[in-house]
C-alpha cells in the first residue's frame, strides 16, 4: 500500500527526522491562509498523488506570494496529473500539500528496502539526490553505498555514521545525519514498510538537514496490526477496478489488452497470460480468483471483466486443486445467469473431478468454447477475437 | 529415503480444530499420509478426527515422537506457530498460510539461527501448497491423484502451475519423486537452492523441474548453484514474460524490482547455468521427457 507524501512526512518526523514547515489543503483560500501561517517569502505547492516525477509534470510550482499559492492550488486542484510512473490515464489532485521553501546546499538520496537476497533491511545512499534510484544506478553507480541492517538488533549508531560519513557530510552535521538515517529505518522496521524513499534527503543553506520529498509503501499482509497506518489509504489514486477486486478478495492488475482472464493461481495466471502472448493475443487482466475459487468468487471475477470494455473474449482457467471442477462449473452457470457476456467466452477446467465439470458446463446450455489444455484455451481465445 | 518426508513421516497438523485444518488433515489422512495428531492450545487432551489434540507442540512431539508438521493457522499467529515447531524438534515444517507479514518471516528465519544445520528444521512456505511424494506421503493441500509416482523432482513457487506440470508429466506417463511447493512470498522458508540440494544427494530422483517466476534473486541463485555442484539435469520454467515491471502480480514476491528479476533475464541467466529451459508452461513436461530421453 503507497500514501502520500505529506503522510510520509508526518510519520518519518514522529520518528526524528526534520522535515520543512507545511499543510495540506483542499481549496485556493485555504491555501492562501496555509501560505502566510507558515510565513516567509517563498513556498512550494505540491500536488499529492500516488507517484514520482511529479516536478516534470507540473504538479510541483514555487510561488512568491500567499496569492500565487491560491492561484497555483486552483490550477492543480482537480487536475489529473500524467507522469512517466502513473499511465497514459493519470492521477487525479485532490489534497494539495503548502510547504515552505528550502535553500539547498546539497541534495542526497536515500532509500530503504528488504533486500530478498540477504533477508535483511538494506539501506541505500548516494550523493546524487533528486535523480531516482534506477538513474543513479545506471548513470552514477559510484556514488551509491549501501548497508545492510541485521533486524534482530536493528540499526546501530556506526552504520548510520558510515553512511553519513560516506555521504560526505561534514563533521558537524554527522550526529544530525545519524539520527536522520535511524528515524527512517525506526519507521521502516516499526511500521511494517516495504520501501522508504527520501529523494532528495537535503542539507539547507542554514545548516539542517531535511526530508523533502519521501515516499513510504507498507506491507498489505500487515495492515491487520498497523491500523493507524491503513486508514492513510487512499483509494481516488488507485485503479477502481483494481480497488473493485481488492476489496472482494481478488487480485487483479489491469492490462492494455483485450482477452480479459479468470484464473485460479498467481503462477497459473501468469502462465496462461505467457501462452496468449505467445498464440499471438494480449491480456487485458491479470485476475487471480485464488486457489478457493468459490462460486462467489467467480461470480465476482465475472462482474470484474465484464466491467472492462476492452475485452472482447473472456479466458477462465482453473486447475482445480482443493474446490473441484463441478463446484466451479456451477459457479460459472451461477455467474452466467446474473451477468450478461456478450463476447466469446472460452473454458478450460482441469483436475479434481474435470469430466463432472465439463458435463455440467455442456448441460447448461452456455455459450461457451470448451478447451483441454493451457494451449488449447490460449489459441482457441486468440482465435475467437479474430473471428 | 524421498527428500522431506516419506510412509514413516509422523505428521501433526497445527491448527487442527479449525475448519482448514480439519478439512486438510482429513485429505491428508485419505490419501494415506501418516497423520497422528495435532495441536490447538486450550483443546489439550480432546480427540478430533479420532486423533489426539495436544495444547503445544512440545507435547504432541514428547507424545508421538512428530516429526512433521503443517500450519492452518491465521496469518497473525504463523510465525509463532513456525517457531514453536522449529523449537520442538520438528524436521520439516509446511505453512500454506497466505498473507504473513514479510518482517515476521525475516523474524521467523533469524530465530532459526540459533540452531545447528542438523537439528535444523526446514520450513517450506508459506503461501504454498505443500509437500507430496507420491504413493507415500502427503503434507499439502494439493489433488494427490495428479500426482503419479516417479523419479522428477518438482519445486514451484506458484500451486496451480505445479499441479499443470503434474498433471503434463502424468499425461506423458513420467511419475514425480516429490513435489515442493516454496511458495509466492518474497521471503520464504526454503529456497530453489535450499530443495534442488536436497534432490542432487536423494537416489529416488533423476532430474528436477523447477517452477519460478518474475520477482526475486532465488532463480538466479539456484541456477549459480547447480552450475557449480548439481551433476543431475534441470529443467526450468519462468513464468510472467509478459508481467509488467513494477506492479504486484498475485504472488506477494512476484514483482520485477531488480535487474535478473523479469522473466527474460531469469531464462538468459539460467541458459548460461546449463539449465533446460522450457520455453512456455504447456510444454513443461514435453521438456521433461526430452531431456529424459538424452539421459
Amino acid at each position: 500500500m503507497d500514501i502520500h507524501e505529506y503522510q510520509a512526512k508526518k510519520i518519518l518526523s514522529d520518528f526524528g527526522v526534520t522535515i520543512p514547515r507545511g499543510g495540506i489543503v483542499y481549496s485556493p483560500e485555504n491555501a492562501e491562509n496555509k501560505a502566510r501561517e507558515i510565513g516567509g517569502s517563498k513556498w512550494v505547492v505540491k500536488a499529492q498523488i500516488h507517484s514520482g516525477a511529479r516536478g516534470k509534470a507540473g504538479g510541483i510550482i514555487v510561488c512568491d506570494s500567499p496569492l500565487e499559492v491560491a492561484q497555483a492550488t486552483d490550477k492543480l486542484l482537480g487536475k489529473k496529473l500524467v507522469t512517466n510512473q502513473t499511465g497514459p490515464e493519470g492521477k487525479i489532485v485532490n489534497r494539495i500539500y503548502i510547504e515552505e521553501a528550502t535553500d539547498i546546499e546539497r541534495e542526497l538520496y536515500l532509500g530503504l528496502v528488504f533486500d530478498r537476497s540477504s533477508e535483511s533491511i538494506m539501506v541505500v545512499a548516494s550523493t546524487e539526490g533528486g535523480m531516482s534510484v534506477e538513474e543513479i544506478s545506471k548513470e552514477k553507480p559510484e556514488t551509491i553505498i549501501r548497508s545492510k541492517i541485521e533486524v534482530a538488533v536493528g540499526m546501530q549508531n556506526f552504520q548510520a555514521r558510515e553512511l553519513a560519513f560516506g555521504l560526505g557530510i561534514e563533521p558537524d552535521l554527522i550526529r544530525r545525519a545519524s539520527e536522520t538515517i535511524i528515524g527512517c529505518y525506526k519507521a521502516f522496521s516499526e511500521l511494517d514498510a516495504t520501501m522508504v524513499e527520501v529523494n532528495p534527503l537535503v542539507i539547507s543553506k542554514q545548516k539542517q538537514i531535511l526530508a523533502l520529498d519521501c515516499k513510504m509503501s507498507f506491507d498489505n499482509n500487515a495492515m491487520f496490526r498497523r491500523n493507524q497506518v491503513s486508514e492513510l489509504r487512499d483509494k481516488t489514486q488507485e485503479d477502481s477496478k483494481e480497488v473493485f477486486a481488492s476489496d472482494r478478495g481478488l487480485n487483479y492488475v489491469s492490462l492494455d489488452g483485450n482477452i480479459g482472464n479468470i484464473i485460479n493461481g498467481a503462477g497459473l495466471a501468469m502462465a496462461s497470460m505467457d501462452m496468449i502472448k505467445l498464440a499471438g493475443g494480449s491480456p487485458a487482466n491479470f485476475l487471480d480468483v485464488g486457489g478457493g475459487a468459490t462460486p462467489e468468487k467467480i461470480v465476482k471475477a465475472f462482474k470484474l471483466v465484464t466491467m472492462d470494455e476492452k475485452v472482447k473474449v473472456i479466458l477462465v482457467n482453473i486447475f482445480a486443486g482443493i474446490n473441484r471442477c463441478d463446484w466451479v462449473a456451477e459457479g460459472i452457470v451461477e455467474a452466467l445467469k446474473k451477468i450478461e457476456v456478450n463476447v466469446p467466452l472460452v473454458i478450460r477446467l482441469a483436475g479434481t473431478n474435470v469430466e463432472k465439470g465439463n458435463q455440467i458446463l455442456k448441460e447448461s446450455k452456455i455459450n461457451y468454447i470448451e478447451a483441454n489444455t493451457l494451449e488449447d484455451a490460449a489459441n482457441k481465445a486468440v482465435a475467437a477475437l479474430n473471428k | 529415503m524421498t527428500v522431506l518426508i516419506d510412509k514413516n513421516s509422523k505428521i501433526i497438523i497445527q491448527g487442527f480444530t479449525g475448519k482448514m485444518g480439519t478439512f486438510h488433515a482429513d485429505e491428508m489422512i485419505k490419501y494415506g499420509s501418516n497423520v497422528i495428531g495435532g495441536v490447538t492450545p486450550g483443546k489439550g487432551g480432546s480427540k478430533h478426527l479420532n486423533l489426539p489434540v495436544f495444547n503445544t507442540v512440545k507435547d504432541a512431539v514428547s507424545a508421538t515422537g512428530a516429526d512433521a508438521s503443517i500450519l492452518f493457522v491465521p496469518p497473525a499467529f504463523a510465525a509463532d506457530s513456525a517457531m514453536e515447531a522449529a523449537d520442538a524438534g520438528i524436521k520439516t515444517c509446511v505453512a500454506i498460510v497466505d498473507g504473513i507479514p514479510s518482517h515476521d518471516m525475516i523474524r521467523i528465519k533469524r530465530y532459526m539461527r540459533r540452531y545447528t544445520k542438523s537439528s535444523k528444521m526446514t520450513l517450506v512456505g508459506p503461501n504454498c501448497a505443500g509437500i507430496i511424494s507420491p504413493g507415500k506421503s502427503m503434507l499439502g493441500i494439493m489433488p494427490g491423484h495428479i500426482y503419479k509416482e516417479g523419479r522428477i523432482g518438482i519445486i514451484s513457487r506458484s500451486g496451480t502451475l505445479g499441479y499443470e506440470a503434474a498433471q503434463q508429466l502424468k499425461n506423458l506417463n513420467i511419475g514425480i519423486s516429490t513435489s515442493v511447493g516454496i511458495g509466492g512470498d518474497p521471503i520464504n522458508g526454503s529456497s530453489f537452492r535450499d530443495i534442488i540440494e536436497k534432490f542432487e544427494t536423494d537416489d529416488e530422483t533423476d532430474a528436477i523441474l523447477m517452477i519460478g517466476e518474475i520477482g526475486g534473486p532465488q532463480e538466479v541463485a539456484a541456477g549459480e548453484f547447480a552450475k557449480e555442484n548439481m551433476k543431475k539435469p534441470i529443467i526450468a520454467y519462468i513464468a510472467g514474460l509478459t508481467a509488467p515491471k513494477g506492479r504486484v502480480m498475485g504472488h506477494a514476491g512476484a514483482i520485477v524490482s531488480a535487474y535478473g528479476e523479469s522473466a527474460i533475464e531469469k531464462v538468459e541467466i539460467l541458459k548460461e547455468c546449463g539449465i533446460t529451459i522450457s520455453k512456455n508452461p504447456s510444454v513443461m513436461g514435453d521438456t521433461v521427457k526430452s531431456v529424459l530421453e538424452k539421459m
